[in-house]
């Protein structure tokens, strides 16, 4: 048996729960950890039927601490609410008053779980840490560099959000699950027995109930006194025509459709939020195209920098299918022009664009 | 791996006498206390001797003495069913702000049903003033609730001189004991106060088994209906060989109290000073004021308090920080923040409390463990400690 102690940030769901049982399984010391990040008794008024499927849930850390005693590793919740208040949650509502659709998952891992998440298992003497990411690790033989791969899941691969680590984090970091498919790791985890092998999938942003995050945004604004962001605003067409009223930019994307309100002969799509002026701009689907844009905060992950223009596949959404394109430098080295071969539909502020070489996630940025 | 119990405030052992006594009126008492026959007899016979334990180790009389199912329940019983019995059209309640959840949760409980409560402050040693308590009383106060011992720093509160201001006020006085029994002596605690919960599992009787002491002249509103056992204030059959446990650690309380007291307080002591000695950057908690001889708060600056929770526990010993969560995680403490600890400090600090099974061995043991793990963290993230 190894002495190395490694921590897994377990949420209660099946995917970290078999990364626990593969390590323990191969004989290494194992403490799980999981991270109190929300308090789901906040904004009742939202909070609709239940919990299930959201972070931090009772019957989530409940399941998370059965599979630890399944598997007779010690276990401990830990509290992160505090700074996932801070880093998380108040940087995602800003980013939507400000007319950008941000991604709280990037944010969270780049300041929790690979930040102080990773800070605290040291302190408690794991050096390394495992999640049940869908991604890969793999250390550059020739220039010492840790790169990282998409999982080999192409659906459930998550590379996309984890464009943000440096070296350091990646040399402390194990993501097992990058070598199977969601479909073999249910096996798994029914095949070690886990309590929660059956489990559904949890949803898509943990402490948004139902994906409404206008309604969260809204609750949270009267949770904390504040004058709720309803700003009223008008939807005009690009040349300036008012359309009709909308009760706040922080309701809209880029690219949305629905419940725009207003009734004209062709489809409409938003192609713009102007927070200052309170306009959502709306347009006809080719005018969602865009053939350029701008990344800023690039980190780069496999390779050292970008010298000379290069040609990589970059993904602008998750689940988008990377596009072709040219990455040109600019004078700084944390900000990069992305070309695309073809033009790319609802290019959005906030966003991540992520570059790839294949499987390789050479870095990445957000988008202007 | 050895493993060392260092949260005798949470709970404690069970100990081979109690378990002798409990598993005895387990395999003998099968009778209902409140049946006629004489099945229940012998049960209501035990019973009532355990009443009349624990009426001694809190110096009142057999017949103030409810059963409960522990602490919790007894402080809820005490606050909620004081308050919900007066007729009163505005009702205003004073505590103060280190008390037990318990306590907390009750007032708050109250206040949703149209009470007023005032939570009084503490100074910087964790001490209650008398004479706000005096300031804060209004025409309508029903009750006053002061804890006898803080569960998180130990301070021990001048409940007597608190009860006097309310016995001139007329208003009532409950005291939370459930860290004091086993602990301080309490003779006199029947005297003076009207209301006194305590908690078996605290002072070795088995976990599900408590007490609030009631003078006879109080009128209380109970939590739950259905039955007339505990001469109606607590419905439900009562759970006779928990009580009759409880009882038994009760007058070994009593019996042990000095010696055992005196020598924790020795260990105690020794653990602070090695703690203070050996690590740069700590401090007691609290410090300044009578204390529980068992217990201690620590200060580690620049220490995550949790992850050194966590890295103590995986070598092998116990501590706690004194206040979770619903899912288990640490909250920062309310209790360190009402002394005037900043954020920081309070979630820098833990909780020590030592019981019948630590031994000078042990403490030194600890104190090892905790230098080797408060070095490890402060080399991780180095944050300025001025010594």
């Amino acid at each position: 048996m190894s002495d190395e102690l490694i921590a897994v940030a377990m949420s209660g769901g099946v995917d970290s729960s078999t990364v626990a049982a593969l390590l323990h399984r191969q004989g290494l010391r194992v403490v799980g950890l999981t991270m109190q990040l929300w308090n789901q008794r906040r904004l009742p008024e939202i909070a609709g039927q239940g919990t299930a499927g959201r972070c931090c849930s009772l019957d989530d850390v409940y399941d998370a601490r059965a599979v630890a005693a399944h598997l007779g590793i010690p276990y401990y919740v830990v509290n992160f609410e505090e700074r996932f208040e801070l880093q998380v949650v108040k940087p995602f509502i800003e980013e939507y008053l400000a007319g950008r659709t941000p991604i709280p998952c990037t944010l969270c891992n780049n300041f929790i779980k690979f930040d102080e998440f990773l800070e605290l298992a040291a302190g408690v003497g794991a050096r390394r840490i495992a999640t049940g990411h869908y991604a890969r690790i793999r250390k550059d033989p020739e220039t010492g560099r840790y790169q990282l791969l998409k999982g080999i899941d192409e659906w459930k691969d998550q590379s996309y959000f984890l464009f943000g680590l440096t070296q350091e984090q990646l040399a402390r970091t194990l993501f097992p699950l990058g070598g199977y498919s969601k479909a073999q790791v249910r096996a798994l985890a029914r095949q070690f027995g886990l309590p929660v092998a059956e489990k559904g999938e949890s949803q898509e942003i943990c402490f948004v109930p139902n994906g409404d995050y206008a309604a969260f945004i809204e609750a949270y604004f009267r949770e904390q006194g504040l004058d709720p962001p309803r700003a009223r605003g008008e939807i005009v067409t690009r040349e300036g025509t008012v359309l009709g009223e909308h009760e706040g930019v922080h309701r809209f994307t880029v690219g949305q459709r629905k419940g725009l309100g207003v009734a004209v002969g062709e489809p409409l799509y938003v192609i713009a939020t102007e927070p200052a002026s309170r306009r959502v701009v709306v347009g006809r689907a080719n005018e969602l195209l865009r053939e350029r844009l701008e990344a800023l905060e690039v980190n780069w992950v496999s390779i050292a920098g970008l010298e000379a223009p290069r040609r990589a596949e970059v993904r602008i959404r998750h689940k988008h299918i990377a596009a072709p394109a040219t990455l040109y430098p600019t004078g700084e080295p944390t900000r990069v022009e992305v070309v695309f071969d073809e033009p790319q539909r609802a290019v959005t502020p906030g966003q991540a664009a992520v570059f790839y070489e294949g499987e390789v996630v050479l870095g990445g940025g957000w988008i202007a | 791996m050895d493993r060392f119990y260092f949260d005798h405030n949470a709970t404690t052992p069970v100990s081979a006498e109690v378990l002798a006594a409990y598993t005895e009126a387990l395999r003998e008492l099968c009778g209902n206390a409140s049946s006629i026959h004489a099945f229940g007899q012998q049960a209501r016979q035990r019973l009532e001797e355990a009443r009349g334990r624990i009426a001694r180790l809190v110096g009142a009389e057999a017949k103030q003495v409810v059963f409960t199912s522990g602490g919790t329940e007894a402080n809820n019983l005490a606050v909620l069913g004081v308050v919900r019995a007066s007729r009163r059209g505005r009702r205003h309640v004073i505590t103060t702000e280190i008390e037990h959840p318990a306590v907390l949760a009750s007032c708050a409980a109250l206040e949703r049903e149209g009470v007023d409560v005032t939570y009084l402050p503490v100074n910087g040693a964790g001490l209650v003033d008398p004479d706000e308590v005096r300031r804060a009383l209004r025409p309508e106060t029903v009750l006053i609730s002061v804890m006898h011992a803080n569960n998180e720093i130990g301070v021990i509160q001048p409940i007597e001189e608190i009860a006097g201001i309310a016995r001139q006020a007329d208003v009532v006085f409950h005291s939370d004991g459930v860290q004091a029994a086993g602990r301080l002596a309490l003779d006199g605690v029947g005297g003076c106060v009207d209301l006194y919960a305590i908690s078996g599992h605290k002072f070795h009787a088995p976990k599900g088994i408590g007490a609030l002491m009631l003078r006879g002249s109080v009128a209380i509103e109970p939590l739950m209906y259905g039955g007339h056992q505990e001469r109606d204030r607590r419905p439900g059959t009562v759970n006779v060989p928990a009580a009759v446990a409880m009882g038994v650690a009760a007058e070994a309380a009593v019996r042990d109290l000095e010696s055992e007291q005196a020598r924790l307080a020795g260990l105690r002591d020794r653990l602070e000073s090695m703690i203070l000695d050996r690590i740069p950057g700590t401090g007691v908690n609290g410090g300044g004021a009578p204390r529980l001889a068992n217990t201690t708060n620590i200060y580690f600056d620049g220490v995550n308090a949790e992850a050194l929770l966590i890295a103590l526990d995986l070598k092998g010993f116990a501590v706690s920080t004194g206040s979770a969560c619903s899912s288990g995680a640490v909250e920062p403490s309310h209790v360190l923040t009402a002394l005037g600890l900043s954020r920081d400090r309070a979630r820098a600090s833990l909780r020590f409390s030592l019981g019948r099974a630590n031994t000078v061995e042990q403490v030194e043991a600890l104190v090892e463990a905790l230098v080797e793990a408060v070095a490890h963290l402060r080399r991780l993230s180095p944050v300025a400690v001025h010594v």
